[in-house]
């Protein structure tokens, strides 16, 4: 298939940009957005010209390293699905395809389709862990974890930290990917001594970079783990429980 | 050190009095607009259903206009408890407005100034959900104009003080102030659209049981309320009370 790319070209971080647009001739409907960029790529080395820069790892939706902005889509329009599991038979012959990055202050570009996503691990950093003692394994199945609970901490944790969310969000929120993370430990018993000390620190870590939710619901759309937007609602309780408790009778800051 | 730019690079060292570090968090800005938004709907509610009196003639509306200003009976002095409410009134409304202001302003700068190429094609986000900064300015502007037109009297020179009645008729009659209140309403029904399911989800009330009750509930407040305003200005303008 024969493709027209308009792509978003910058030579670095605080450079100005340009979209330019390419011709992707005899391209394999089998093959995966990235796949197609990357043959789009040689032919750009093998002309003397700089190849599009993007990022990316697993290649199999599982990493979070991928991502553009396809057509005015996160990850493309396919629901569920990350740029790098997204092929080129969902899209015609003869088709025009835009390629920008995420956008948003908290996250600039640093070249290309590469933004700086560190933003994502300061707010991991705060408060995205759990604090265990070193020493012999305890024993499988000590503490009791609920089934459901179990699942919906699942649930949360299938988040693979793309920025999808925040890159569809019309005010560049960072609500969808730290609540899932909370969500992810405060659901389980291991999650509960610092629940509220995480919290607050990865919630007030999101608010240094991002900005703040108004309930549209775009992220959830955006999200190829189509992680719920119910974890935002945990996420806002959770913070506003953990402001008015005693916390300091809990050792939690 | 990252090279991203955090909004804020150095923390304020003075500790700050509770309330106000409490205030600075977005997220609990958001929990405040949920509280004062929850005060205004009340007192929106409230407001049509007091104004359904209008329908059983002058004596009773003007009665009611005065029992506003008895509140409490014997138990407290005259139109105190009435500015009781309007000051906790006035108080939730300037704070939805200036967390609101304040939240339009770090979300514009979180977004930044460059926009994606791809005008973009909301899944989610409504009309009424995309449009509440517009249609709060709205609902604002008309606030201070019908408190001029009904209140004060300053925009309606039949005014006539504690003749709720006449004063009603007398700025309904003219053509475009009844086009006024039908377009201020509708922005207030597509705000409170949004706000009344919104809120839930900012004060994390949030349970699959109840969820789709959001929705209903959301659509049914404001039809409700919007039929209710709606019918004043329109049934002045029918002649159906005059």
């Amino acid at each position: 298939m024969d493709l027209t790319l308009k792509v978003w070209r910058q030579d670095g971080p605080g450079k100005p940009g340009e979209f330019r647009e390419y011709e992707a001739k005899g391209i394999s409907p089998d093959s995966s957005f990235l796949e197609m960029l990357d043959v789009v790529n040689e032919r750009l080395v093998e002309a003397g010209d700089v190849p599009i820069e993007f990022d990316h790892d697993c290649r199999e939706g599982i990493c979070g390293t991928c991502g553009v902005m396809i057509n005015g889509h996160p990850h493309g329009d396919q629901k569920g699905t990350a740029t790098c599991q997204l092929h080129m038979r969902k899209f015609n012959d003869g088709d025009r395809i835009v390629i920008e990055p995420w956008r948003a202050t908290g996250m600039p570009v640093m070249r290309d389709l590469i933004v700086d996503r560190s933003p994502l691990d300061r707010i991991i950093e705060a408060g995205g862990y759990i604090s265990v003692n070193t020493g012999g394994a305890p024993d499988a199945n000590l503490i009791p974890v609920p089934k459901p609970a179990a699942e919906s901490s699942m649930d949360a944790a299938a988040c693979i930290g793309c920025a999808a969310c925040i890159a569809a969000c019309p005010n560049s929120a960072g609500q969808l990917f730290t609540s899932a993370k909370l969500a992810h430990l405060n659901l389980l018993p291991q999650g509960q001594p610092e629940r509220y000390a995480r919290t607050i620190a990865m919630v007030e870590t999101m608010e240094e970079f991002f900005g703040s939710c108004t309930n549209h619901g775009e992220c959830e759309e955006a999200c190829p783990k189509s992680i719920s937007i119910d974890n935002i609602a945990l996420m806002n309780r959770d913070y506003i429980v953990a402001k008015f408790k005693d916390r300091r009778k809990a050792g939690q800051r | 050190m990252t090279t991203t730019g955090r909004r804020q690079d150095t923390k304020p060292a003075r500790r700050v009095p509770w309330i106000i570090e409490f205030y600075r968090s977005d997220v609990a800005k958001k929990w405040i607009m949920a509280l004062s938004g929850v005060i205004l709907l009340g007192y929106i509610a409230a407001h049509m259903l007091g104004n359904m009196k209008v329908y059983f003639g002058p004596e009773e509306i003007n009665h009611y206009g005065e029992a506003l200003r008895e509140l409490g009976g014997d138990l407290v002095p005259k139109t105190h408890l009435l500015w009781i409410m309007r000051i906790g009134l006035t108080a939730a409304f300037a704070i939805h407005i200036h967390a609101a202001y304040s939240l339009t302003r770090t979300n514009l700068k979180a977004r930044g100034r460059v926009r994606y190429d791809v005008p973009r094609e909301y899944l989610a986000a409504n009309y009424a959900s995309r449009t509440m900064r517009w249609s709060g300015v709205i609902v604002l502007f008309f606030v201070l104009f019908h408190l001029a037109d009904l209140t004060w009297g300053t925009t309606n020179p039949d005014f006539i003080r504690g003749d709720v009645y006449n004063n009603l008729i007398a700025s309904f009659e003219r053509v475009p102030v009844a086009a006024l209140y039908i377009v201020a309403n509708l922005a207030l029904g597509l705000h409170i659209l949004h706000g009344v399911w919104s809120l839930f989800q900012s004060v994390g009330a949030n349970n699959e049981v109840y969820n789709k009750w959001r929705r209903y509930l959301a659509w049914g407040f404001t039809a409700v309320i919007v039929l209710g305003n709606l019918s004043f200005p329109i049934a002045v303008q029918l002649g159906i009370i005059s």
